[in-house]
């Protein structure tokens, strides 16, 4: 499972936490989120997101 | 001009930074210089509003030291250094005496602060909040103080009043306007931000002005047009932000409300584009974080061979209230058609219809807030 964190504004998805609150599962992997998902923070699509290490 | 001048991009905030970020996924190698007159650290501006509520220091919002963004864009890059003038027939940039050549140039140094004159002598208190420095300076100031003062109640006025409340401040609010945010959402969506946060404890003091700030004891007294007075520590200035447009329109370039640009970014001048909140781009003036990463990506593709027209989607604008989340998207200015609201407590819903029934904007609060996706579905692209 890898963590994604979005460029604008440092918002972390996490594929094994999914976001259930837009009904992303728990272990979605970041390639099965909807292209037209977006930020929950702050607006941005998933193109503005990168791939983080996980620590 | 040289064929091997750079890509030069002047400022490097969340335009100039995505631009580079972008051009890298395009073309590892073309060189790119960026000039800034700050120190260059990587920000999000729109976080700078959410220092308290994070629990973040001001360097703790930023992202990546210049050092960083340096090797990982593979940039050369200018920190402290002003831009004086363009040349726009020589391809050529004056930083003071200097000169440096340019293939293309980007402006993407963002917008000012409006400030108003005031009277009184206690200007030494009030702060502008435009970018990371101002930020640093602001959170030194705060060290030790109580009461915050916020001039403007538009959408930084009130994430400012909501934050710092989150920080254990005091904060008053003052503001011409009969409501929060006027002219961004409909008044009942408003309404629902300004009772969240008065139900916080954030004093409101709508439909008048600050008239004088003078020194009192280690703070400031406020005299207000309508007689009032109150006392704060700091006072926070936060009336609206005007596209940086002097040098652009100095060196002959076609300026609007901002730095006017076609789609593909292109300003009036050969070889210089705009983007982020200097610019006009095809006549609209968007000071927000999703115009300006379209018009990275957009860019990007054109500066390294492809010419890209940018195409705006629906664009929804977040406000960080967290005591009242909002998303809203603006109906087109012509646009004809109705709002049609409810509110249960702080939760709105209010949907711009027009007379086909089409969704064209809506605003939504509270617990309505996490709809912001479905109904931005709903909304025709701005470039359909």
């Amino acid at each position: 499972m890898k963590k994604w964190q979005c460029v604008v504004c440092g918002w972390i998805y996490d594929e094994a936490e999914g976001w259930p609150e837009d009904g992303i599962e728990p272990g979605t992997r970041w390639e099965d989120v909807p292209d037209d998902w977006v930020c929950p923070d702050c607006g941005v699509g998933k193109e503005d997101f990168e791939m983080i290490e996980i620590s | 001009m040289s064929i091997d001048a750079p890509i030069v991009i002047v400022g490097t905030g969340l335009s100039g930074y995505s631009l580079a970020r972008e051009i890298r996924k395009q073309d590892k190698d073309v060189a790119i210089v960026m000039v800034t007159a700050d120190d260059g650290f990587s920000y999000s501006k729109p976080m700078l509003s959410t220092g308290f509520t994070k629990g973040k220091e001001a360097d703790e919002l930023a992202q990546a030291t210049s050092a960083a963004m340096v090797e990982q864009l593979n940039i050369e890059l200018r920190t402290h250094t002003t831009v004086t003038g363009i040349d726009t027939a020589g391809h050529v940039l004056h930083l003071g005496d200097e000169r440096l050549a340019y293939g293309k140039l980007v402006l993407a140094w963002g917008a000012d602060v409006i400030r108003l004159p005031l009277a009184g002598d206690g200007q030494e208190h009030v702060f502008s909040i435009n970018d990371l420095m101002d930020y640093r300076a602001f959170r030194k100031a705060l060290a030790g103080k109580r009461r915050v003062a916020i001039m403007g109640a538009g959408l930084i006025g009130c994430e400012f009043a909501n934050d710092l409340h989150n920080g254990g401040f005091e904060v008053d609010v003052i503001a011409p306007s009969d409501t929060v945010m006027p002219g961004l959402m409909p008044a009942v969506a408003a309404d629902a931000v300004r009772d969240a946060l008065a139900e916080l404890g954030v004093r409101f003091h709508l439909e008048t002005v600050v008239e004088r700030i003078a020194r009192d004891g280690d703070g400031v007294r406020l005299t207000l047009a309508n007689g009032e007075s109150l006392a704060a520590d700091l006072v926070i200035s936060a009336i609206g932000l005007r596209p940086r447009t002097g040098l652009a329109e100095a060196a002959g370039i076609a300026t609007a409300r901002g730095i006017v640009v076609n789609r593909a970014l292109e300003t009036s001048a050969a070889d210089v584009y705009a983007l982020g909140d200097c610019a006009e781009v095809d006549g609209h003036v968007l000071l927000y974080v999703l115009p300006l990463m379209a018009c990275a990506r957009a860019l990007a593709k054109s500066l390294t061979g492809e010419r890209t027209e940018v195409s705006y989607g629906t664009m929804p604008v977040m406000v960080k209230t967290p005591c009242c989340p909002v998303a809203v998207c603006p109906p087109p200015v012509a646009a004809s058609g109705e709002w049609d609201a409810e509110r249960t407590g702080n939760s709105v819903r209010a949907l711009f219809r027009d007379g086909s029934g089409q969704v064209l904007g809506f605003a939504v609060t509270g617990d309505f807030a996490v709809e912001k996706q479905a109904l931005a579905r709903e909304v025709p692209p701005l470039h359909g």
